[in-house]
């Protein structure tokens, strides 16, 4: 089942890549262990504030248009809590008889918090690397927020990547962009249904549905 | 081909994406005093922390700064520290010669004027009076400019406050020679001041009559640098 168009997944990795660079150089700057293994403090700073400065590029290049499209529904959606996604947050995940949609409640959140996450830690950026402007406490405040929002994300990307690759059928569906019914069917069942029509989820379980 | 999910449910996504990001940017404004409240809470409990992980927190450690975008590196072997200026006997002194001198230590919180503050710092050097006196000051000397050999950074003191027992030309940091980051291989430390006064990678110290405004104070930063009672801050003195 198609769960991934091609933009989503391109501005899935390009912001990964970015990201990826971003906690590697970031974690360079940051630890004075890894500071004086590595030396070069200089050349890890140019590249983290590249990285930062390219961070809204991926966004800008894929959500207008037709290219877009599939990016701005599943935004719409990560935007919705049904009354499902609640008592599934209630039950912390626990309560098997919620029936979820295309994203779980934890992946809404996730997305609203990495989101927002990423918007603070451009903007401490900008403050950190263009300081001259701004009056001290700003810097002050900026190197607060950008060091605790870091760790913040940090903690949530590895969750991110833990939960991934704990889960390969999900994992395929941002690296092929397809997933297989029998998962969409126990794990997301009404994106399943919304997916074949009502009279397809009626069937027996498996072989009926066709491949991508 | 699919059908597009219903769109129902309460919009609450889209409300915590923005009231986050609102709350983090708006930070950059009331970040420093969180910060203060911080540095206050776990400062104390991270000095006593055995385990390192604390360490890891973005709390009671040093930023690095370098104000010309490079961080200078020389090897001790190839770095000498000259004094001159209105002086009788100008010098210079090697690395070795340094060490030979009678060392002093200081342990302080080492804080920077844009916030953070590093309890206990172990710093290791010689009196920066020792190494003054040796060059004999003339009657006109009133004042003593830093040079670094990035090439860009200055800074001065008053010859009084250069006298001070706690200002030092240090050549180690926690038991450990300094590192190029922190500015090494001698840097000065000036305990009683914010930490821009603490010149890194210094290689030339010149005694003068009217100091030339350093590197930062050109940047707006006060002269007289003193923690808690200058550049607007109200912190602990170190």
């Amino acid at each position: 089942m198609d769960r991934f168009d091609r933009t989503e997944r391109w501005l899935h990795w390009a912001n990964a890549t970015l990201v990826g660079v971003l906690v590697f150089t970031g974690a360079v700057l940051y630890s004075g262990e890894l500071s004086s293994i590595l030396g070069r403090r200089a050349f890890f700073k140019e590249i983290h504030v590249i990285a930062g400065l390219c961070l809204p590029v991926p966004f800008l290049l894929a959500l207008p248009g037709r290219r877009g499209r599939g990016l701005r529904r599943d935004l719409g959606v990560l935007n919705r809590f049904s009354a499902d996604d609640v008592r599934w947050l209630r039950s912390r995940g626990g309560d098997r008889t919620v029936r979820l949609g295309k994203f779980n409640p934890g992946q809404k959140l996730n997305t609203a918090f990495v989101g927002a996450a990423l918007v603070t830690m451009l903007a401490t950026g900008l403050v950190l690397r263009f300081f001259n402007p701004f009056p001290l406490a700003w810097r002050t405040g900026a190197t607060f927020i950008h060091d605790w929002t870091a760790l913040g994300l940090a903690l949530a990307i590895t969750g991110h990547v833990w939960l991934a690759v704990s889960d390969p059928d999900a994992l395929g569906g941002m690296v092929s962009g397809t997933v297989p019914a029998g998962w969409a069917r126990r794990k997301r069942p009404r994106w399943y249904e919304e997916q074949q029509g009502p009279a397809v989820s009626e069937e027996p379980a498996g072989s009926a549905v066709p491949g991508p | 081909m699919p059908i597009v999910e219903s769109m129902d449910g309460t919009p609450i996504g889209r409300r915590v994406f923005l009231g986050l990001a609102a709350f983090g940017v708006s930070g950059i404004v009331w970040g420093s005093k969180a910060a203060g409240l911080m540095e206050h809470l776990l400062g104390p409990i991270a000095v006593k922390d055995g385990s390192g992980l604390l360490g890891l927190l973005p709390t009671g450690r040093f930023r690095i700064y370098s104000v010309t975008g490079n961080l200078p590196d020389r090897a001790p072997g190839n770095w000498r520290l000259e004094v001159g200026g209105l002086a009788g006997m100008p010098y210079s002194i090697g690395f070795d010669e340094l060490l030979g001198l009678p060392a002093v230590e200081l342990t302080k919180d080492f804080q920077c004027v844009t916030g953070w503050r590093v309890p206990q710092v172990r710093w290791k050097g010689v009196r920066l009076a020792d190494v003054i006196d040796q060059a004999v000051p003339q009657a006109g000397a009133a004042a003593v400019e830093f040079e670094s050999f990035d090439g860009a950074y200055t800074e001065t003191l008053t010859l009084e406050q250069a006298r001070r027992g706690d200002v030092i030309v240090a050549y180690e940091l926690d038991g450990k020679p300094i590192s190029s980051a922190h500015g090494g291989p001698v840097r000065l430390y000036v305990a009683p001041m914010y930490g821009y006064k603490s010149l890194k990678w210094l290689q030339r110290i010149t005694l003068v009559a009217q100091p030339r405004p350093g590197y930062w104070e050109q940047q707006g930063y006060d002269v007289d640098a003193w923690i808690g009672r200058s550049n607007g801050r109200s912190d602990t003195p170190a």
